[in-house]
């Protein structure tokens, strides 16, 4: 395993360029080209919105950790978090069953669009949960060359 | 740390009002484009046209916000439409599987003609 890089950092909404900026500086010096580095940075925000609204329910409740390594031919990304138990992976994909410009109005209602993102963006993602550590994500980018 | 850059102007002509948004939209300033959309919609402005050629990065809270304009001027027998995507939004939306759901142009000008 690669020497791992960590960063501390409250949960507010504008630290989440700052988490995204230095996970993607990460991807970069691991070889990560431009399409993949644009995937981990939304992959990233969408982590972090979702750690801000769903495990603290609310700005600056607590702190988000990002650790990023790189194992083998893996960009690995953590993010940890001491909210409540939020598993990401369980929530199933947004539901838009008639996608046509004559949709029902009624119908357009999108929900689990991050996690979606985050799911279809990275290689894998697995979440865990310990009470005394709080919740960890972590997420996973083959390095490819592009 | 602040919130990021996002210009978003607004011009209204005779039936449309084209909404220009240049910058990043993410979850720091999603509410501004929402609550310009919002404004609009209230004002009686239906037919609404995005134009996004100038956004570099948009989140899912950015669709979100451009989805729920849709759903209140559909409701308004209006409609949302996109104009000029850059290549980062056309691949937010593909990946969102929102792609169908708008109506999307090239050009601003046949987004407006459209209508």
């Amino acid at each position: 395993m690669g020497e791992k890089h960590v960063l501390k950092v409250r949960g507010l909404y504008n630290n989440i360029r700052q988490i995204c900026d230095f996970v993607t500086e990460g991807a970069q010096a691991a070889g990560l080209g431009e399409g993949a580095m644009f995937h981990i940075e939304l992959a990233c925000d969408e982590a972090c919105t979702n750690i801000i609204e769903h495990a603290y329910e609310g700005e600056n409740v607590g702190e988000i950790v990002v650790s990023w390594w790189v194992a083998g031919s893996d960009f690995v990304v953590t993010f940890r978090d001491n909210g409540r138990s939020f598993d990401p992976t369980n929530v199933p994909p947004p539901a838009i069953t008639d996608l046509s410009t004559t949709a029902d109005p009624e119908n357009l209602r999108v929900g689990g669009l991050g996690i979606h993102f985050m799911r279809n963006l990275m290689d894998d993602i697995q979440y865990s949960f310990d009470p005394n550590k709080g919740n960890t994500l972590t997420m996973i980018k083959h390095i490819v060359g592009e | 740390m602040s919130e990021s850059e996002l210009n978003i102007s607004v011009e209204t002509l005779k039936r449309v009002a084209v909404v220009t948004v240049d910058g990043r939209i993410d979850s720091t300033n999603a509410g501004q484009l929402d609550n310009t959309l919002k404004q609009l919609l209230e004002d009686g402005q239906n037919n609404l046209v995005i134009k996004l050629s100038d956004v570099e990065y948009m989140s899912s809270a950015g669709l979100r916000a451009i989805v729920a304009a849709l759903r209140e001027a559909k409701k308004k027998r209006g409609d949302v439409r996109i104009a000029e995507p850059s290549e980062r939004v056309t691949e937010v939306f593909s990946l969102a599987g929102l792609t169908a759901l708008f109506e999307t142009y090239d050009d601003l000008t046949a987004a407006v003609g459209s209508f």
